[in-house]
């Protein structure tokens, strides 16, 4: 503030000063002073000092420093300077494409009959890997199966429960109230099997990946042969979504793996994009029901929000349109 | 001219004025889950699972 006055006008401005306060006494004097006080600070003299003063020198200094320091902090480096860096774009995976998912308009619920789809194939491919611990046969029920269908399912499964009256464990057939089985029976199992890579847990892997259900698509259909010079290790797999670029999970979908039971061709991006919509479905099982809530909440609300308008409009028109007329007294003792 | 028959009609007995607040409301929910939710199967039509439920229902269970 103080730098952007040449020294010249911070010693005349005491002189303005003063003259301004005693301008109502001293009247005609203290008015000229002013004016020649304008005229002196406009004068070549004041700019010499602009760009000689050690006062203009400091705080151009401090102010370059200070925007350097404030740029640094928010992006890190400088601009127009190059610079090296030991890792690289890849490193942070290719960014997945955006694909128009049948329930990613404001009003679009899941297409069930891809989310049953996807259930099959997590079922016969993804589940000797992985788990999907928060789903419960019952919560196929009016999804994606009805109840017979899912107490079928439930009931190929074994499960492990008691104690029985002597205290031991025993094995039962699955019930709606039982949760998918796991493939492993502890995360060491399944970091053994894969050669140390632990498969995650599919329940939440859409909300927990950066760019979801995209991303998990492209990674299943995203599968090429590793560009030239880059390593991949025995029991990796190149696969550019993945950050990094290694994978430890191989390709697993091929055109016909699985045998769709309504008839659709089981592609590999048909079949990426059906248990994509199922693990979809999995970590946001309440979508159809939040979207359909929030539409009737938005509707709602803003119809209340138009009449609170409306009222307040209401309430204010005579406050505002009021007119205060000053009726001065006749005065009459005068 | 309205306004007085409202009035006269709803406002002035109490037990009146309540009970039309009640049923009004009543209504309105009813009417308005009604038209949202057509809106919403057309939208969706082929989608949900009441769409494709009779594929796979055997007998009269869910
Ligand atoms: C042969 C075992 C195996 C099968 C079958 C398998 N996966 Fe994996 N999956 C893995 C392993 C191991 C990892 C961990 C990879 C890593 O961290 O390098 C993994 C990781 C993942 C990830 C996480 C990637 C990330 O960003 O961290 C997703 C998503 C995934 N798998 C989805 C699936 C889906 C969907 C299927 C079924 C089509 C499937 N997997 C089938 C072994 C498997």
């Amino acid at each position: 503030m103080l730098s952007r006055l040449p020294l010249a006008a911070l010693k005349s401005s005491g002189a303005v000063g003063a003259s301004r306060s005693t301008l109502s006494a001293a009247g005609k004097r203290s008015a000229s002073q002013v004016r020649f006080a304008s005229t002196a600070s406009s004068s070549s003299g004041a700019f010499q000092s602009l760009f000689t003063s050690r006062a203009s020198l400091v705080s151009v200094t401090l102010f370059s420093a200070g925007s350097i320091a404030w740029y640094t902090h928010l992006y890190g480096s400088l601009p127009f300077i190059g610079e090296v860096h030991a890792n690289s774009l890849a490193d942070d995976g290719l960014h997945p494409g955006v694909y128009p998912w049948p329930h990613k308009g404001l009003f679009d619920t899941f297409d069930h009959a891809s989310i049953r789809r996807g259930f099959q194939v997590y079922r016969e491919v993804c589940a000797a890997c992985h788990s999907l611990d928060r789903i419960a046969w019952r919560n196929l029920v009016g999804v994606s199966h009805t109840a017979d269908e899912a107490r079928l399912l439930a009931e190929d499964v074994e499960y492990t429960d008691g104690p029985d009256d002597a205290g031991e464990m025993f094995q039962r057939p699955g019930k709606l109230s039982d949760y998918l089985p796991p493939p492993y029976p502890n995360e060491e199992a399944a970091r053994a099997g894969n050669g140390g890579a632990l498969p995650p847990d599919l329940s939440l892997i859409i909300k927990a990946r950066h760019g979801g259900a995209d991303y998990v698509f492209s990674l299943l259909t995203g599968y090429v042969d590793p560009p030239a010079g880059v390593e991949i290790r025995e029991g990796m797999n190149y696969n550019p979504y993945f950050p990094g670029g290694a994978i430890s999970m191989a390709r697993l979908l091929f055109d016909g793996l699985v045998e769709y039971e309504d008839g659709t061709p089981a592609t590999t991006s048909q079949m990426a994009k059906d248990v994509v919509t199922f693990l979809n479905w999995a970590a946001e099982p309440e979508l159809d029901e939040r979207k359909r809530l929030g539409l009737k909440a938005v509707i709602l609300f803003s119809a209340l929000f138009a009449v609170s308008i409306g009222v307040k409009r209401f309430k204010w028109t005579p406050i505002k349109n009021r007119k205060i007329i000053y009726k001065p007294p006749v005065d009459n003792a005068l | 001219m309205l306004g007085n028959t409202f009035y006269n009609s709803i406002v002035k007995r109490n037990s009146v004025y309540v009970s039309t607040i009640f049923l009004g409301a009543f209504t309105f929910g009813v009417g308005f889950d009604v038209a949202v939710s057509s809106f919403w199967d057309r939208w969706n039509q082929g989608k949900q699972w009441k769409d494709i439920r009779d594929k796979y229902v055997q007998d009269a269970d869910s």
